[in-house]
């Protein structure tokens, strides 16, 4: 602990707290409210998932009361439809924090996810052969 | 609700559904795999942050790491556009076995994976190959060429590690471009066939 502890609010440098032994106590989580679930939707979010802007958000106002981080998501959401990865490679996110994030986002109604269809049940086999050719063209 | 509106339209509708195939590349430490994931396509760091305890769920070696704290895992993450609405995205799982937990999050409904192997120190793909067997998932082996390596032919590697009939084992330099698009084509014809099979299987 600081030796400030007079119950005094955080410093302006702060608004973080610092533990010199522990490093920074603001885990990546701190900024999902410390949930590393998404919401009671319960969505599991893949990977490769995609995420796409719902065509009926909600207004400004809504919007408005996003945090920063709900924000630059949806920012880069609305750039690209991008899958669960790239966001959290984009934004330097870890996946966990993303998935918490997309889930608030989808809940609110700002962005619909894609569930990837499983290979297994691939309409037909055209779209590997596409793959295949795909790569030697590279 | 508007999610499950858009899940139910499955590739139907070819103008709003895109395609993302997922391929894992796994294998023992240091075998290649960042060097196989940069070669083929433009790669980045994707990073998760987990629990420890839940990582030590399964191995012994945490105890008395604080349960609260939290690891980072830094996977190889490559993305390969084969055209607009159809993309390869391929994944480096992390080497060490602790990490089984994020396996199985990336090995849900993957296409496929490729088995990078070492013929100096083949066991070290073992819980890889085990892996990939036990949950069905199509793969290859891909016998990286570190230089000096190429005493084995394909066959013995797949003797060697005792395989199914089938499993394709290639031999592989990890570093070139064209070697390692050869790979993904190799695990994509495969898969194609044992999904097929498997199509016919539970029809007839
Ligand atoms: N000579 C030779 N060297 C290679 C080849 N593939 C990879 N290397 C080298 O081997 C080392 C390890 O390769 P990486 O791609 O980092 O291996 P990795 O599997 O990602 O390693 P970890 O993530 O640490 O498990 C690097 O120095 C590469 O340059 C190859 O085909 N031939
Ligand atoms: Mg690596």
């Amino acid at each position: 602990m600081d030796k400030d502890s007079t119950g005094e609010d955080p410093s302006p440098a702060g608004g973080r707290w610092y533990d010199a032994e522990a490093g920074p106590l603001v885990r990546p989580y701190a900024m999902t409210g410390g949930r590393t679930k998404p919401g009671p939707g319960n969505v599991r979010f893949d990977l490769i998932a995609l995420v796409v802007v719902d065509d009926d958000p909600p207004g400004p106002a809504e919007e408005s009361l996003l945090g920063p981080e709900h924000r630059t998501l949806l920012a880069q959401c609305r750039a690209e439809t991008q899958s669960v990865a790239e966001l959290a490679a984009d934004a330097d996110l870890p996946v966990g924090v993303v998935r918490v994030l997309l889930g608030d986002l989808l809940e609110a109604g700002f962005v619909k996810v894609s569930t990837p269809v499983p290979p297994a049940q691939l309409p037909d086999e055209r779209i590997l052969r596409e793959v295949i050719d795909g790569l030697r063209a590279l | 609700m508007a999610y499950e509106r858009f899940e139910s339209t499955p590739a139907g509708d070819p103008d709003s559904t895109a395609l993302a195939l997922k391929i894992l590349v796994a294998g023992g430490f240091g075998v290649g795999k960042t060097t196989l994931v940069g070669a083929v396509s433009e790669i980045r760091p994707l990073r998760t942050e987990e629990r420890l305890s839940r990582a030590g769920e399964s191995v012994d070696d945490t105890g008395g790491v604080d349960q609260k704290s939290t690891t980072t895992v830094a996977m190889d993450f490559g993305r390969i556009t084969i055209r607009a609405g159809l993309s390869l995205y391929l994944f480096g799982t992390p080497g060490q076995d602790r990490f089984w937990f994020l396996w199985d999050d990336l090995s849900q409904g993957a296409l496929g994976a490729v088995v990078l192997a070492d013929t100096r120190r083949l066991e070290d793909c073992f819980p890889a190959v085990d892996y990939f067997e036990h949950r069905k998932i199509p793969f290859v082996v891909a016998v990286n060429c570190f230089a000096g390596a190429r005493a084995y032919g394909a066959h013995d590697v797949s003797r060697a590690l005792d395989l199914d009939r089938g499993t394709p084992v290639v031999l592989c330099d990890a570093r070139d471009r064209d070697s390692g698009k050869e790979v993904l084509i190799r695990l994509v014809e495969y898969a194609g066939r044992m999904h097929t099979a498997r199509l016919l299987d539970t029809v007839g």
